[in-house]
């Protein structure tokens, strides 16, 4: 594994071949469309996703997977920001790919694209796993899960559900937690489709009295964290870097348009007041584009080490993207308002992948914590 | 991979080692001054015998200059090797054994655009601290308009003569030597008709006057020209013209790229020694936690921290031959407004105590009012924002 922030030559053929590939399969209009037909995923392109290795980007090589690690998981998720490609990559490949190391099977049926996957964590407006109180009660040899997960992503298109329940403790304690795999038909198991703002695959998980076995136990019982926590930081690496790619998105077609437009009989590009800004957010996502590396590089080298490198990242992506839509937008004047224009698009995505794992705030805070301060 | 690894511990063992027996613990006592600094030159005297020591087993070991050709003096170290040197210093807490602008500017310059002659006159020198180096660039009417330098060098057959007036020289007084930017075609469009100059600041008609900033006494003077003398040629030391006549805009422009990086370099991470939590928990309790002064503390941080990432990538890339370039803009931008906005933070945690000219804080006042000057010096943001805009970007000229 490379040190280095510098993209190796292999990584750098990854990124040129997904952008491609993503511009000809998954462009901004496919999700246009798909907002407009009222869908939210995408059933062939995640097949196809699959097919080159996606899906098995870190499950095992002895599980079907290409075993490419974080650093090239992430490049992955930054291309698909850059053009808004919608697709369980995060959720399934990435957060529960992480979570079931070990597991042959369930591994392989990731990899293999059989199976997508959601992570149902959060119970209130903010990220908080601690704070947990949907109840798995012991009944008998299994548990019986009552609640409500909100937020939770490809949680329509699921198949299974990876659940965050409190087995013992109170609400705020990181003990006594235990994380369920649970089948996303299971009885007492209903999904509200929430219809976001990015048009994406989000749901409320209602949970009445589900049954669970032991067998549905990921890791140990009471001890969630010990397999959450490295799924949770995998997938805010991922969310950062698909943030990354939104601001570069953003960036790109923005600079187009300050070329492209003319008023006062010039080249909108041309004044001064503009190119400073641009040349700002230009580079506000050159520093992001080191903290994203360095969380990737961090999570395959020394992953238990890895969580300042990952808030970092986090922390800094949203900023990053919330500058480039707002940006965005406003130098694009009018047609930017409108729905016909595709730059509002980011702007509605960067505001829920900036909620997503942890925002701003949790991240910023985790990074001062980890400082000392 | 694995041998090139291997080499690498063993290296870091290796420079570990000569660093705590090389350089005495007095030295390693954290933030350095304005005194903890050695700059060398003709008239140096060290501190203190402890510095002297440090100095004296660096040069002998060419680590005043680590990735110098050994040559010129310096320790041939490859990229890898100086990278772990830097870290190996911090943790150790070692502080440079020698700073100067002959390291920082003069040296890169003439390894690339100088001769053999030039290099085997000045370099040495350079790297043992016996020359002190200050750089002639900015004059009363070129400051970001840097190539309408009016400073004129005449061809009188076997010499120069030059007349005009140089600002902002950093040093100039303590210099024994200057690099300057000097016209030496006026008929030229303004880019090509400028020379890169080296000139012994004890020719006859060479004055320098310090200035006074807004921050108190400054390193930075006038310095003045008034028919002076510069050989065409230095003997064996070769020409006093650094790469083409009349192009010593390109010298220019590669060094004040190098520059930039320099410069940008300065607001990464630490300062003064202490990290910015170590700092918050110094405060008074109500100021430490106030939710305001934290929040800035932490977004300070957060940015610190990825700009130091960026300063480790870029010279990653440099090294990789990858080239920065224009790009370097960005670090110069990025690094001094970053500066400020700590000196800022700093300023107002520290409440009434920071707004003593010698307070608690000792020189913090003083450092703040400074550091409004890393945006102005080596190019404004408002001129690397140009540079990356029109370079990087391709935005369109009006």
């Amino acid at each position: 594994m490379s040190l280095s922030l510098l993209e190796t030559e292999d990584e750098t053929m990854l990124r040129d071949s997904a952008r491609g590939w993503l511009a000809d399969h998954a462009p901004i209009a496919a999700l246009r469309k798909m907002r407009d037909g009222g869908q939210t995923f995408d059933a062939g392109l995640w097949r196809e996703m699959a097919k080159m290795g996606w899906a098995g980007v870190l499950a095992p090589e002895s599980a079907g997977g290409a075993d490419m690690g974080h650093r090239a998981a992430g490049i992955l998720a930054e291309e698909m920001g850059f053009g808004l490609t919608a697709s369980p990559f995060l959720s399934t490949a990435v957060i529960a790919a992480t979570a079931l190391q070990g597991a042959q099977e369930k591994l392989a049926a990731i990899a293999a694209g059989e199976v997508i996957y959601a992570l149902a964590v959060d119970e209130a407006t903010k990220h908080a796993p601690e704070r947990t109180s949907l109840y798995a009660d012991r009944i008998g040899n299994g548990f019986r899960l009552s609640g409500t997960k909100v937020f939770v992503a490809d949680g329509s298109a699921a198949a299974r559900v990876l659940i965050l329940a409190r087995t013992s403790g109170a609400p705020g304690e990181a003990l006594g937690l235990t994380l369920f795999d649970i089948d996303a038909d299971r009885i007492g198991l209903s999904r509200m489709p929430r219809a976001t703002v990015d048009s994406r695959d989000h749901a409320e998980l209602r949970i009445e009295s589900v049954e669970a076995t032991g067998e549905d136990v990921v890791g140990d019982v009471d001890n969630a964290m010990a397999v959450l926590a490295p799924a949770l930081r995998a997938g805010q690496a991922g969310i950062a870097a698909e943030m990354l790619g939104l601001a570069g998105g953003a960036c790109a077609m923005t600079l187009g348009y300050l070329k492209e437009r003319k008023q006062f009989d010039r080249t909108i590009g041309s004044f001064q007041a503009l190119q400073h800004r641009a040349a700002h957010l230009w580079s506000e996502i050159e520093v992001t584009a080191s903290a994203v590396a360095h969380a990737g590089r961090m999570l395959d080298t020394d992953p238990i080490a890895a969580e300042m490198a990952v808030s970092l990242a986090k922390a800094r992506a949203s900023k990053t993207a919330d500058l480039a839509v707002r940006e965005g937008v406003q130098m694009h004047g009018g047609i930017g308002m409108t729905d016909a224009y595709d730059i509002g698009f980011y702007m509605k995505r960067a505001r829920v992948a900036a909620e997503w794992l942890g925002d701003y705030g949790y991240h910023a805070a985790r990074v001062a914590a980890a400082r000392g301060f | 991979m694995t041998d090139e690894v291997t080499r690498l511990a063993s290296f870091r063992e290796e420079i570990a080692d000569w660093i705590e027996a090389a350089c005495p613990a007095t030295l390693r006592g954290g933030a350095i001054g304005e005194d903890g600094i050695v700059w060398g030159g003709r008239n140096w005297t060290f501190a203190n015998p402890d510095q002297k020591a440090w100095f004296d087993a660096a040069v002998a070991k060419g680590m005043t200059a680590p990735m110098w050709p050994q040559d010129v003096g310096g320790a041939g170290l490859s990229r890898p090797q100086e990278k772990i040197y830097r870290e190996e210093m911090a943790r150790m807490n070692a502080p440079p054994p020698l700073e100067s602008f002959g390291l920082w500017m003069l040296g890169p310059a003439l390894l690339h655009f100088g001769t053999a002659e030039q290099k085997a006159m000045h370099l040495p020198p350079v790297v043992r601290g016996e020359v002190r180096w200050c750089q002639g660039y900015s004059e009363p009417g070129a400051g970001s308009d840097l190539a309408n330098v009016q400073t004129r060098a005449e061809d009188m057959g076997d010499h120069w003569l030059i007349n005009g007036q140089k600002i902002w020289t950093s040093y100039a007084d303590k210099a024994d030597w200057i690099f300057a930017l000097v016209r030496t075609d006026r008929e030229a469009p303004k880019h090509k008709g400028i020379s890169f100059m080296l000139i012994d600041m004890r020719s006859e008609g060479v004055t320098t006057r310090p200035i006074r900033l807004i921050s108190g006494k400054s390193p930075f003077c006038e310095t003045f020209f008034d028919n002076v003398k510069v050989p065409k040629d230095y003997g064996a030391g070769g020409s006093a013209i650094v790469g083409e006549l009349n192009r010593g805009w390109d010298v220019a422009k590669y060094l004040l790229t190098h520059e930039r990086e320099m410069i940008g370099g300065g607001a990464r991470g630490l300062l003064g020694g202490r990290s910015l939590g170590e700092f918050i928990g110094s405060l008074e309790e109500s100021v430490a936690e106030d939710p305001v002064i934290r929040a800035e503390a932490m977004a300070l941080e957060v940015d610190s921290l990825a700009f130091g990432l960026t300063m480790e990538r870029y010279k990653d890339r440099a090294e990789g031959g990858k080239g920065v370039g224009d790009a370097s803009a960005m670090l110069k931008y990025y690094g001094t407004e970053l500066n400020k906005r700590r000196y800022e933070l700093l300023m107002s945690a520290s409440g009434s105590a920071g707004v003593e000219w010698d307070g608690p804080h000792g020189s913090l006042a003083p450092e703040w009012l400074r550091t409004k000057a890393n945006s102005i010096e080596g190019g404004t943001s408002e001129v690397m924002l140009d540079i990356l805009s029109k370079r990087v970007l391709g935005m369109p000229s009006s």
